[in-house]
C-alpha cells in the first residue's frame, strides 16, 4: 500500500513537472515581444534592453527555464507584469473563492445526486425515474454559465433572495454571508455535475441491487431500508467516488467561467483577465495552480479508492 | 444449406452494396431506442436549419434598424438586441457557425486522438510510453483551461477555437482507441494477417481500426456537443470568435450587461445552445446502448 501511494505519488509529481515545462514554453511560443506590450507609450529601445535585463527576458530561454523551474520549487511564481502584485498574493487571494465555489458546488451536487440516484433506481421505469434521469440529461446539456445568468435573473433580480455578485470572505463577513455568495453560482456548476453523478448512483445501485448479497440479505429478513442503505448504496458508491475525482476537472473548469458571470476574482477570473491584460506570469501561474489542484485531487481520490474497495489490488 | 449460404454470399456480391446483417441489426436496435430516436430528430431539424438558416431568417442578421430591447412580438419572435438587431435572425445564422465549430472540434479530436491511440497501441514500447505521457499531460489540464491556454497563445478567431477545443478532448479519443488497439492487437485475425505478412499500416487500417468503430462512433457525437458547449464557453469569456461573427455564445455574452433589462437576448442562445447538445447527448446515448460500449464518455 505504501508502495502504491508512493509510485501514484511520484508519478503526480512527474506529470506536474510535465505541465509546468508545457506551459513555459507555450508561453514564449507567444509572438509578440511583452517587453513591448509592458512599456506601452513608454517605450524607447533603451527602456527595453533595461527592462528585459531587469526580468531576464535577454538570457537564453533554457537558462530562463531552469531559473524558473528553480524559484518554482521555491514555490515563488514570479510577479505580475501588469500589476504590482506577485503572482503569489493574487493566486493566494484567489484560491479560497475558487476552492469555495467548487466545494460548494461538490456538496450541492452529491445533495441533490444520491436521492434522486436512489428514488429512480428503485423505481426504475417509473414516471419518477423519466423525469429524473430527462432533467439529468437536461443538466449535462446546458451550459452552466447560461444557468447562472438564469439563476441571477430569478433568485436575485425576480425574487431577491440571494446576491447576484461578488464574493463575502468568511472572515470578514462572517458565514451566512459567505454561503449566501456561495449558493448560486455553484448551483449553476453543480447542476451539471450532479446530473452526472446521478447517473452513476442509479447505475451503480442497479448493478449492486441484483448482486447475490442483496438477495441474502433480503432473504434473512432485514428490511428493505437497511437492505438498500447498508447493501446496495455502500457498494454502488465506488465507482460514484472514481467519477468524483475525475469530476473534480469539470468543477474546476465550471469555476473558471462562472466567475466571470458573477464577477469573483478567483483563479479563474484571475487567468481570464491575464490573457486579456498579456500578464504571461500570471497566465503561467494560474493554469499550473489548477493542473496541481486537479492531479492532486485525482490521487487523493486513487487512494481513497483503494481504501474503500479491499477488492482493488495496487496494481 | 451449405449451398444456400453460398448462394446468398454470391448475391451479395453481386447486388448493390446491401446493408449486411450487422447493419439491418443495428438500424432495427436503434429504432427501438427511444433515447437516439429523439436524439436524431432534434440532430436532423437542427442541421437542417443549419443549412438553410440564412434563407429562413426573416430579417438580415446584421441589419440594426429596428428598435433597440424589443420584447418578443410577432414581428420579432425573439426579440431584439441593444443594436436593435433581430435575435431570431442572428441566431439562425449562428447555427450554422455553431455547427461547423461544433463538428470540426469533433473530426479533428477523433482524427489526431484516432491516429495517436492506434499507433500507440498498436507499436507499444517507447512509442506507447511517449504517447501515452503526452496524454496524460492533456489530462491534467481540465479542457477548458487548456483551451483558454492555447487561445492565449494563439490568440482568439474561429480556426483557433476550433484547434485548442479539438486538442482539449484528444486524449478521450486516443484513451479508448489504444484499449480497444491493446485488445485486438493479439486478436487471431490480427495475428493471421501478420503472419501473412501484411503490413503494419495495412493490418491497422484494415483489420484493427474498423473494429474500433463502435466506441469511436459513440465518442465523436459526444464530441459535437461538447465542442459547441466549449466554443460557447470561450466565446462568453471573451476569447471566442470575432465579434462580426454571430455564434450563440457571442449572442448571449452580448445579452448579459442586459440580463434585467432584455433577458431575452441571453436566454434564447442558451436555450438553443443546451437543445442542441441534449439532441446529441440523447444519440451518443443511445449510440451507446445500441452499439454496447463501455467506459466511453462518462460525462454524457
Amino acid at each position: 500500500m505504501t508502495q502504491y501511494i508512493i509510485r501514484r505519488l511520484v508519478h503526480s509529481v512527474l506529470i506536474v513537472w510535465g505541465c509546468a515545462t508545457l506551459v513555459f514554453f507555450l508561453i514564449r511560443a507567444i509572438p509578440g515581444d511583452p517587453v513591448i506590450q509592458m512599456l506601452g507609450p513608454e517605450y524607447t529601445p533603451e527602456a527595453a534592453d533595461a527592462l528585459r535585463e531587469r526580468l531576464g527576458l535577454d538570457e537564453s530561454v533554457f537558462t530562463q527555464y531552469f531559473r524558473w523551474m528553480g524559484n518554482l520549487l521555491q514555490g515563488d511564481l514570479g510577479s505580475s507584469i501588469t500589476g504590482a502584485e506577485t503572482v503569489n498574493s493574487a493566486i493566494l487571494s484567489g484560491l479560497p473563492k475558487t476552492m469555495s465555489i467548487a466545494l460548494m458546488a461538490f456538496l450541492i451536487a452529491t445533495a441533490i445526486a444520491i436521492p434522486t440516484g436512489v428514488l429512480a433506481a428503485l423505481k426504475r421505469n417509473s414516471f419518477a425515474d423519466f423525469v429524473v434521469s430527462f432533467v439529468a440529461f437536461l443538466g449535462v446539456s446546458m451550459p452552466s454559465f447560461w444557468f447562472g445568468i438564469i439563476l441571477i435573473l430569478i433568485f436575485a433580480v425576480q425574487l431577491g433572495w440571494l446576491p447576484s455578485l461578488g464574493y463575502a470572505s468568511i472572515a470578514e463577513e462572517g458565514f451566512v454571508e459567505w454561503i449566501k455568495h456561495l449558493i448560486l453560482p455553484s448551483l449553476a456548476i453543480g447542476a451539471g455535475y450532479a446530473a452526472i453523478l446521478m447517473r452513476f448512483v442509479r447505475a451503480g445501485l442497479l448493478e449492486a441491487m441484483s448482486s447475490d448479497y442483496i438477495r441474502t440479505a433480503r432473504s434473512k429478513g432485514m428490511t428493505e431500508k437497511r437492505v438498500v442503505i447498508a447493501h446496495g448504496l455502500r457498494n454502488s458508491l465506488i465507482p460514484v467516488v472514481t467519477i468524483a475525482g475525475i469530476q473534480v476537472a469539470l468543477l474546476l473548469s465550471g469555476t473558471v467561467v462562472i466567475e466571470t458571470v458573477f464577477s469573483i476574482r478567483g483563479i479563474g477570473r484571475l487567468l481570464v483577465g491575464a490573457i486579456f491584460d498579456q500578464d504571461y506570469p500570471m497566465v503561467q501561474g494560474a493554469i499550473l495552480v489548477v493542473a496541481v489542484i486537479f492531479v492532486f485531487a485525482n490521487l487523493f481520490v486513487d487512494i481513497l479508492y483503494t481504501l474503500l474497495d479491499p477488492r482493488i489490488k495496487y496494481g | 444449406m451449405a449451398n444456400a449460404s453460398l448462394a446468398s454470399g454470391l448475391k451479395a456480391v453481386d447486388a448493390p452494396a446491401p446493408m449486411s446483417s450487422n447493419q439491418r441489426r443495428f438500424w432495427r436496435k436503434l429504432r427501438g431506442e427511444r433515447k437516439a430516436m429523439i436524439g436524431i430528430v432534434i440532430v436532423i431539424v437542427l442541421a437542417v436549419v443549419a443549412v438553410l438558416g440564412p434563407f429562413l431568417a426573416p430579417y438580415d442578421p446584421d441589419a440594426d434598424d429596428f428598435d433597440l430591447f424589443s420584447p418578443p412580438s410577432m414581428d420579432h419572435p425573439l426579440g431584439t438586441d441593444s443594436f436593435g438587431r433581430d435575435i431570431l435572425s442572428r441566431m439562425l445564422s449562428g447555427t450554422q457557425v455553431s455547427f461547423t465549430v461544433g463538428i470540426s472540434v469533433a473530426l479533428l479530436s477523433l482524427v489526431v486522438g484516432v491516429t495517436l491511440g492506434l499507433v500507440a497501441g498498436y507499436f507499444g514500447g517507447w512509442l506507447d510510453s511517449l504517447i501515452s505521457r503526452f496524454l496524460d499531460l492533456l489530462w491534467a489540464f481540465p479542457e477548458i483551461i487548456l483551451a483558454v491556454g492555447m487561445v492565449a497563445v494563439f490568440g482568439a478567431g474561429i480556426r483557433n477555437i476550433i484547434i485548442a477545443v479539438a486538442l482539449a478532448y484528444v486524449d478521450d479519443f486516443a484513451r479508448v482507441v489504444r484499449a480497444e488497439v491493446l485488445r485486438l492487437r493479439e486478436e487471431e485475425y490480427s495475428l493471421a494477417a501478420r503472419a501473412m505478412g501484411a503490413s503494419h499500416a495495412r493490418i491497422m487500417l484494415r483489420h484493427i481500426l474498423p473494429n474500433t468503430l463502435a466506441p469511436i462512433i459513440v465518442q465523436a457525437t459526444f464530441a459535437v456537443g461538447l465542442g459547441i458547449l466549449a466554443e460557447s464557453g470561450l466565446t462568453f469569456l471573451g476569447l471566442g470568435v470575432s465579434p462580426s461573427t454571430p455564434t450563440w455564445g457571442l449572442i448571449l455574452n452580448e445579452g448579459r450587461d442586459f440580463i434585467q433589462r432584455a433577458w431575452w437576448i441571453s436566454v434564447f442562445p442558451g436555450l438553443a445552445i443546451m437543445i442542441t447538445v441534449l439532441g446529441l447527448n440523447l444519440l451518443g446515448d443511445g449510440l451507446r446502448d445500441t452499439l454496447d460500449v463501455k467506459g466511453v464518455n462518462e460525462a454524457a
